[in-house]
């Protein structure tokens, strides 16, 4: 059995949607929140990849955000090797985790080299420059980057693939146990995004890392996780190990988003009904029922728990009684 | 009988830039004809939004056409005026960007802007202005846009990236063009809303013989999407032919490394296949085959020439392995780099 490395335990992230000051509550209006992740429980197992995949909107990288320590629960717990994230321990625990972003345009700094960019998580060690160096020459080649051709080199000078390269170079740099990516690839071209799929394959497989990939797309989930986890509207409504998530889907939101994806082998895409559901007002009960085509009275009503079906968990009705 | 509505021959427009000149285009040949939906498939630097930029001649000012023709139902439009472009524009081809933010005006409401373009096939038509509204919430509902009338009220700064794309198409499909170029129009919107536009644009080009050109650097989207694709390279078309034919038997390495690049089945199963190296750059191309230098069934004749155009079955192909002349030598053949395994 594997143990738990990290665990969201009912953790909900509400983002205030309205100014709520003197005014309104003298006036007695209730706040608006954006229920961007609400009651979500979810464990990863060390040295697993799992995928949390979703459309906008869905909470996927509130979520990714909450395990990496950048923002903080509005209840809940996220649990950390055992121990409770508070402040006092945050800055100990965020050591051990890193983020690769979207867009390396963004996410690395342009006034920055190579060099400096990859070393700054470093920053806080006591390691010597020797030490650094050599801990940046490993890295950047772990990368497949030459050390002495982009060390010295700024992000304006490479290539998006490059950037990104680097951008897991930093990740790496400082040994981390628990390395959460928000869409690594989708900013990158196709051919480069094989590349650097097949990079974090290796490199996951060469370390004691353990993953947490965020994305939209259902085929990088599929191709690069172990575990996949569907996100709707702020819960999860279906966690399971990927291939029987990809060919035995058994929530009615996962099976309407496997059909919509275009593939190769077929000609047909065919999105649900409706529209993406608002998170200042989900609907009541189970909030996909109202594009559910197999709606049912209870569905409008109480939201369904995640219970286990085979080998994966569900979150619907459908299943509910069922496994009672 | 379907007729011939665009034909671009021998395409190359050309960028002055700092760096120098950059051919985005070298030599396009394209025909479309009425009611035919063309995918064009590439990544950064293909030539792909150029290309469509070249058909609606709204390439940027250092851009021009350095040769080659565009025929445009019957009438060559590279030596037209602007006015005489305006009228074409709208009404016989309409363009969709990639930037969505950048197609509508910010200082004005959503409604009346797009109400102006509606007018303007109005007139063209002869109808009274009153029912425009009512076509335009319509068209709005179809692109699942939800209380179209309050987004009528709204500035597009109040929008979503992915809502403003859903105006941007519904603007689109409501032009009734003959000719609808799309660029990347569902990049920046969920794959569940796509799946319901991809659909929408299929009813249109049925009920309508609607002709679409789609941009697009997914070329599983390209597959949903078109009777025909091409393949772009380094501003070059490297394959073109009918859907089915060039995903399931495509001919053009670089057609076949884009395939295997999918992402497909479990880590488990093996790495990607992957194409090495970059896409090639504009500004530098390599000599003779662009794609040389990624290329794994690489002879020596691809290093120095440019490969002709080769008909294969029904399609089209640029590459030395499919050409009479370099037949013989494929024998001599000593496949390059080999870390690829297609």
């Amino acid at each position: 059995m594997s143990n738990i490395l990290t665990e969201a335990r009912e953790v909900s992230k509400y983002f205030p949607a309205s100014k709520h000051g003197a005014i309104e509550v003298l006036l007695r209006k209730d706040p608006l929140w954006v229920k961007a992740v609400d009651h979500v429980s979810l464990q990863i197992s060390s040295h697993e990849i799992l995928a949390l995949v979703g459309e906008s909107g869905a909470g996927k990288t509130t979520l990714g955000r909450l395990f990496s320590t950048l923002e903080i629960p509005t209840n809940g717990e996220i649990m950390f090797m055992g121990e409770k994230l508070n402040r006092k321990n945050a800055p100990k625990i965020r050591r051990k985790i890193q983020m690769v972003f979207q867009n390396p345009l963004e996410s690395l700094d342009p006034r920055l080299s190579v060099r400096d960019i990859v070393l700054e998580p470093l920053g806080h060690s006591n390691l010597n420059r020797q030490e650094k160096e050599d801990r940046l020459a490993y890295s950047l080649m772990a990368v497949g980057l030459d050390p002495l051709e982009f060390a010295s080199r700024r992000p304006r000078d490479l290539s998006g693939g490059q950037r990104q390269r680097v951008a897991i170079a930093r990740a790496i740099v400082s040994n981390p146990k628990f390395v959460v990516l928000d869409e690594p690839t989708s900013a990158l071209d196709a051919s480069i995004q094989a590349q650097v799929l097949n990079l974090l394959v290796d490199l996951f497989e060469d370390r004691d890392y353990t993953y947490l990939l965020i994305t939209h797309n259902i085929a990088v989930a599929r191709f690069i996780s172990d575990r996949i986890a569907v996100m709707y509207a702020g819960r999860i409504v279906e966690i399971g190990p990927s291939e029987d998530i990809m060919t035995d889907a058994k929530h009615p939101y996962t099976q309407a988003l496997l059909k919509s994806v275009p593939s190769l082998g077929t000609k047909e895409v065919e999105g649900p009904e409706g529209e993406t559901p608002s998170l200042l007002n989900p609907p009541p009960g189970c909030r996909f029922h109202p594009r559910c085509p197999y709606a049912m009275e209870v569905c409008k009503t109480t939201e369904p728990n995640l219970v286990p079906v085979g080998n994966t968990s569900v979150a619907c009705w459908l299943f509910g009684k069922e496994s009672r | 009988m379907t007729d011939q509505l665009l034909q671009v021959s021998n395409l190359v427009t050309t960028y002055k830039t700092v760096y120098g000149s950059i051919r985005a285009l070298d030599g396009i040949d394209l025909s479309i004809v009425e009611g035919e939906s063309v995918a064009l498939v590439g990544e950064s630097g293909s030539g792909k939004s150029t290309l469509g930029l070249s058909i609606v001649k709204l390439l940027p000012l250092n851009c021009q056409y350095s040769a080659g023709e565009i025929v445009l139902e019957g009438r060559s439009i590279v030596p037209l005026t602007n006015s005489e472009m305006r009228n074409i524009r709208g009404r016989v081809v309409f363009m969709i960007f990639q930037d969505p933010l950048n197609s509508l005006n910010p200082v004005k409401k959503i409604g009346p802007q797009v109400l102006e373009a509606l007018h303007v096939r109005y007139r063209r038509e002869g109808k009274s202005l009153d029912d425009a509204e009512g076509e335009l919430i319509d068209a709005l509902k179809d692109v699942r846009i939800p209380d179209p009338r309050v987004i009528l009220e709204r500035f597009p700064h109040q929008l979503s990236g992915g809502q403003i794309q859903r105006v941007i198409i519904a603007m689109g499909l409501l032009m009734k063009p003959k000719l609808l170029i799309a660029d990347e129009p569902t990049s920046a919107i969920d794959v569940t809303l796509q799946a319901q536009i991809l659909k929408l644009l299929n009813v249109l080009k049925k009920e309508h013989n609607m002709s679409l050109i789609f941009i697009t650097h997914d070329i599983s989207v390209a597959y949903t999407v078109a009777d025909k694709i091409g393949v772009m390279y380094a501003g070059k078309l490297v394959e073109v032919g009918p859907s089915d034919e060039v995903i399931m038997s495509p001919s053009h390495p670089y057609t076949k490394g884009l395939i295997s690049s999918l992402p497909s089945g479990n880590k488990k199963q093996g790495r990607l296949k992957s194409i090495q190296g970059t896409p090639a750059s504009v500004l530098n191309p390599p000599p003779g085959c662009r794609y040389h230098p990624r290329c794994p069934f690489i002879m020596e004749i691809c290093r120095t020439t440019e490969p002709a155009l080769v008909p294969i079955r029904k399609s089209t192909v640029a590459c030395w392995l499919y050409s009479n002349e370099s037949a013989k030598q494929i024998d001599d053949n000593i496949p390059g780099q080999s870390n690829v395994a297609y």
